[in-house]
């Protein structure tokens, strides 16, 4: 059998190195390990994920196991915006599936594909935000959007797009 | 000080039991002879916990799985109670809701555990719609069939492979509903580190992980007016084939399988302790060499072919240590398409060599391109043990009504040495009997080496060889390989022979035998077999085996020799699966 092909470049392989040893290779830092290697690609791609559990002793199904199960980790692309609407009860309430649904359409988007092929959006639902008063609340990266509407949720995507012209 | 006396007893259904060590509640109810359904539970693995089946009532707590909960004086505990039952069923009502339930066309129809207690429990309507899609089947190595649309998430498989091999090939992944049991990110068992040993198989209580079954292939040679169909059946099939047929662990019946065998049409019925014996004489030379030049030691032993892939992905700097003798079901396939295929003037194309294996790997080892000669394989077919039951079944073929009939010449003649081959330690053993006479010149009086022997993951013992002192490791379970090779690695251990198989307790315990993993004792009784086997031989030594030495005489010359290299041995190469070296 062949070997599977393992596409990381020696840049890549530094820097995951690195990782490991701030976190000394220890098992019962896993979770924080992929929380790194998952800043630095914005998901978790399969070839860092072998070469993580390789360097770290464990097996790559037990690894994958753990980054299939937290709903933190992404074994699929994300995009350079993350979009989070929040659905917890007050967020549902208030209308968040309306603005969920405009947005997927805006961007082409469905429930199994959740990252544009431009790479540029990604959108998915989380459960609380903490944000109740601001109901319904949609998050993109770092910046909290209050009391969204399907209509003002068109807008900002259309300023984000624009930006990143 | 006043002893006080603690009352160790609980009462089961209103009868007081006393209990000693027992780990668990399941244990202390089984010992009073009720019967209480399980599917994780598997005495040799960690305790899980998850399929809630032998959930038991404990008065005053409630519902409990009396697989994880340990014995306390004073409990009071009803086994089959309504609210017990209610339970039981309701979780085989959402057990079966995703499974899939076309039960004639399974492989282990019949014999899977889900079907038995449906039917046990009558479980008749299911209330609960399916939700989950059908997955794809893995069936493309030549080994194991995985289908995780029969799989119920009882992890046994999993502590299997971790456990005792140490490998992990297969974990849970996602979550919830959505939970799966697969090699990671979703490949098929010939893409990842699988040294297909089956002990996955041997575990699973349903369909989900079973053995490729190649008892058609048989048939269809069979069938050809153009084939010479031969089988070599292994040491460790013979004390356990009986178990299928209701015939008590350990109970030789090679002669009933020779005789029934033949009754299915095959044309002759040989031995593989005869090639086991052929591998003393080329292993054991090779050791006397090593060690006379002290190079290339520990020598490994190259017999198991799921411990020989494993070498191959994970330990590539031992390779150059594993022994290059061939192992005896590939010498045996060698040797039949050269000297039986001149004898009986065939062509090696229409002579059909079928091996009867206790063992998963052996199906994978027989394809491996080295072990074919212009396109045509040494072996052509392997059935494990289970299968040749079907194979005896479906010829319909009723061994009771059979007397046993020897096995046919000369590769049908073996010593007791190449029968202990399937336990652990045998081939150690069997090696010792030969490597002294022949360094010492001595005749070995008690050829019973009992430090060899039993279930033990690791055995380890010193013998002296002509004032010479040789160290020797005898391990089962990859998991314990790596443990020995990781001191060796550290330079806090130093052997000059190690025996490795990769199945509990050798060969005996390999997962293409009858499913035994609910009984601790029956791989014992197998391994008691094969020794009572040996002490019956007249013959005890391999080189003293006089088919054996007629086979030198005749075509090989000596062991080692040019054409006995050509024949017998064999290299190995790196499969560095991950790929991930700087």
């Amino acid at each position: 059998m062949e070997a599977i092909k393992q596409s990381l470049t020696s840049e890549q392989k530094s820097k995951l190195n690195s990782i490991l040893k701030k976190f000394g290779y220890k098992k019962s830092n896993l979770i924080a390990i992929l929380q790194n290697v998952q800043e630095v690609y914005r998901y978790l791609p399969e070839d860092a994920l072998t070469y993580v559990s390789v360097k770290m002793g464990l097996s790559p199904a037990s690894v994958f196991g753990v980054a299939t199960f937290y709903s933190q980790f992404s074994l699929n692309p994300k995009g350079k915006f993350e979009i989070k609407v929040c659905d917890g009860t007050a967020c549902h309430v208030r209308g968040s599936m309306p603005v969920f649904n405009a947005i997927k359409k805006k961007l082409g988007l469905t429930d199994d594909k959740i990252t544009t092929d431009c790479l540029r959006f990604s959108v998915e639902t989380v459960s609380c935000l903490g944000a109740c008063g601001l109901a319904p609340v949609v998050m993109i990266n770092d910046k909290v959007y209050p009391k969204m509407t399907s209509e003002a949720m068109s807008i900002v995507l259309d300023e984000l797009l624009k930006e990143d012209m | 000080m006043v002893e006080t006396k603690v009352n160790n007893t609980i009462f089961i259904n209103g009868n007081e039991v006393e209990f000693s060590n027992e780990r668990n509640l399941l244990e202390v109810i089984q010992k009073t002879g009720i019967d209480i359904p399980t599917f994780c539970y598997r005495p040799d693995l960690t305790l899980y916990g998850a399929c809630r089946m032998c959930v038991v009532e404990v008065e005053g707590r409630g519902i409990h799985a009396s697989c994880t909960m340990p014995p306390e004086p004073g409990l009071k505990i009803k086994t089959n109670s309504e609210r017990v039952r209610r339970v039981r069923k309701v979780s085989l009502e959402l057990l079966l809701s995703n499974h899939d339930r076309e039960c004639t066309t399974c492989e282990r129809s019949g014999d899977c555990e889900l079907q038995i207690l449906s039917n046990k429990y009558d479980v008749k309507d299911l209330r609960f719609e399916k939700l989950q899609e059908k997955a794809e089947i893995d069936d493309t190595n030549p080994s194991l069939v995985r289908d995780s649309n029969k799989c119920i998430l009882c992890g046994a498989c999993i502590r299997a492979c971790t456990e005792v091999q140490g490998k992990s090939v297969l974990g849970f992944s996602n979550r919830g509903s959505k939970t799966v049991c697969a090699p990671a990110y979703g490949n098929k068992l010939e893409d990842v580190d699988c040294v297909y040993c089956g002990q996955c198989a041997a575990v699973c209580p349903t369909g989900a992980l079973s053995i490729k079954s190649d008892v058609d292939k048989v048939f269809e040679a069979i069938n050809d007016d153009n084939k010479t169909v031969i089988v070599q059946i292994a040491p460790a099939v013979r004390v356990a084939l009986g178990e299928q047929f209701n015939i008590p662990a350990g109970e030789n019946i090679i002669g009933i399988m020779a005789a029934a065998l033949r009754r299915v049409g095959i044309n002759k019925v040989f031995d593989t302790s005869f090639s086991a014996d052929v591998t003393i004489m080329e292993e054991g030379t090779e050791l006397i060499g090593r060690l006379k030049n002290n190079e290339k030691l520990p020598l490994f032993t190259s017999c198991c072919p799921a411990w020989v892939r494993h070498a191959e992905q994970n330990h590539k700097n031992f390779l150059k240590n594993l022994s290059t003798a061939k192992s005896p079901q590939q010498m045996f396939g060698a040797l039949a398409k050269d000297v039986l295929c001149k004898e009986y003037n065939v062509e090696p194309k229409d002579f059909v060599v079928v091996s009867i294996m206790p063992c998963t790997a052996k199906k994978a080892e027989a394809v491996r391109p080295e072990f074919s000669e212009n396109g045509v394989q040494e072996v052509d077919i392997v059935l494990t043990t289970q299968e040749v039951f079907k194979l005896i079944q479906s010829a319909g073929i009723n061994i009771s009504k059979l007397t046993p009939e020897e096995m046919d010449m000369p590769f049908g003649e073996h010593s007791g040495a190449g029968v202990i081959f399937g336990a652990s330690g045998g081939v150690a053993e069997a090696a010792l009997r030969t490597a002294y006479e022949v360094i010492t010149g001595k005749t070995l009086e008690n050829v019973n080496f009992e430090d060899a022997r039993g279930l033990d993951t690791l055995k380890e013992f010193t013998v002296d060889l002509g004032g010479k002192k040789i160290k020797i490791a005898i391990i089962n379970t990859l998991a314990e390989a790596d443990r020995v090779i990781e001191k060796i690695n550290k330079g806090e251990a130093h052997y000059d022979v190690i025996e490795v198989m990769a199945c509990p307790g050798g060969c005996i315990g390999g997962a293409g035998q009858p499913v035994s993993c609910k009984d601790r004792l029956i791989k014992g009784n197998r391994k008691d077999g094969l020794y009572k086997a040996d002490a019956k031989m007249k013959i005890k030594k391999s080189h003293e085996n006089p088919s054996v030495k007629t086979l030198y005489d005749k075509h090989l010359g000596e062991p080692n020799s040019e054409k006995a290299h050509h024949l017998l041995h064999t290299e190995y190469e790196e499969r560095d699966i991950w790929n991930v070296e700087e």
